[in-house]
């Protein structure tokens, strides 16, 4: 295989010509192998990789409005706010937008490692310790206005999965509070 | 002398049997990987890091983005005996009637975004002209024209129908830009008839972004 003869073969035994029969042209693979394992590599990554990534969301249920809302108590330490405004704003608070935790206060910060994610990180830790319970761990609270954008949205619960944060809730009412703050923000 | 001999010997390995397996494992993926079809709403979809891979079969997708500066909906579903069946369901309710072609071309397209009205003029058209700007307006969401409601109530009676024991899943594909409203929208009519939980399709990224 892969060997080409050029030789006639025999027939002219003892002429000129026996030196060309030697010659046995091996055809050099390398380039033709490269190319193959360059190609190999290119449709195994793009047949695995192409497929589009999702993530799980799930909501709670609508309740109907027969039923009066209860109202569920929740203890202000372990609630973080995240209200995200026009162009990428954030503004965030932990507790009672009244009475903020210490160092709580609503404070602006910007997605990424080296903004949200440090927020989030510092209390995912801290709160189980200040409540005194494993499972009483950190709530966020994701509050998007009108402005912001589905990148945002997405941005957020990434955060919440790579934080690993126990319980988080999309919440769509902003009270006229919080409305002060996202004018504020998206002036 | 004998070792001149060894020092002749320059390295010329066969590299038959490594073609040829090189080549076999080409064909094979080639042959597996699937063509890429035009979307006919193509959109930009945010990036996560989260990877859970969105599946094959017994899907919905939604689709969500702005083109000529408007929000427009399409409506997507794998699997081809849904297709047909959901349109059944909606022929019936909105009093427009099919030819048996006409039905066999819509189970052949993947994603669309036009009135039930104008379905037919769309099934008429070329594969390649569908995908053209313009020309699908989107599936009509609003108060007063609730067809994607239906389509995805009849993709899901579809899906009984076919017997599955499976819910149907939905998926939302929305534009990285879209504002958060339209999106809520289209969660709000799935929460509306129970859908609580869905996949949101994403990008690819690493954790230090």
């Amino acid at each position: 295989m892969a060997e080409l003869n050029t030789g006639d073969g025999g027939g002219k035994k003892g002429s000129k010509k026996v030196r060309s029969k030697k010659s046995n042209a091996k055809v050099d693979l390398t380039a033709m192998v490269d190319l193959a394992f360059l190609l190999i590599t290119f449709f195994m990554l793009t047949t695995s990789l192409s497929k589009p990534q999702s993530m799980d969301l799930g909501l709670p249920d609508k309740e109907d409005k027969k039923e009066p809302q209860k109202d569920i108590k929740v203890d202000q330490r372990r609630t973080m706010t995240i209200i995200m405004g026009k162009d990428n704003k954030i503004k965030w608070y932990h507790g009672l937008l009244d009475s903020p935790e210490p160092g709580g206060a609503p404070t602006d910060a910007v997605y990424g490692k080296n903004g949200l994610r440090k927020e989030i990180l510092k209390r995912v830790v801290s709160i189980p310790q200040v409540t005194g319970d494993k499972d009483k761990g950190m709530i966020v609270i994701i509050k998007p206005t009108k402005k912001s954008t589905y990148r945002n949205l997405v941005d957020v619960l990434d955060e919440m999965a790579i934080c690993k944060v126990p319980t988080y809730a999309i919440v769509n009412d902003i009270t006229p509070e919080e409305q002060k703050l996202v004018d504020e923000m998206n002036k | 002398m004998a070792k001149v001999k060894s020092h002749k010997a320059a390295g010329s390995i066969d590299m038959t049997a490594m073609c040829d397996v090189a080549f076999l494992l080409l064909t094979f993926f080639i042959l597996t990987a699937t063509a890429k079809v035009p979307e006919p709403l193509p959109v930009d979809t945010p990036a996560s890091t989260v990877q859970t891979k969105l599946p094959e079969t017994g899907l919905v997708t939604i689709t969500i983005g702005k083109s000529d500066g408007e929000d427009r909906v399409f409506f997507g579903m794998k699997d081809r005996a849904i297709r047909s069946g959901a349109l059944d369901y909606m022929a019936q309710k909105y009093k427009v009637s099919f030819t048996e072609q006409e039905k066999a071309q819509f189970a052949l397209i993947d994603e669309f975004g036009v009135p039930i009205e104008g379905l037919k003029q769309l099934l008429a058209m070329k594969a390649s002209d569908r995908a053209k700007k313009g020309v699908q307006p989107g599936v009509p969401c609003d108060s007063i024209n609730k067809q994607l409601q239906d389509w995805i109530q009849y993709a899901r009676l579809a899906n009984i129908d076919q017997g599955a024991n499976k819910e149907l899943q939905f998926a939302i594909k929305g534009d990285a830009k879209e504002e958060y409203p339209e999106i809520k929208k289209v969660m709000d009519i799935l929460q509306d008839q129970k859908i609580n939980s869905f996949n949101l399709v994403t990008g690819l990224r690493g954790k230090d972004y």
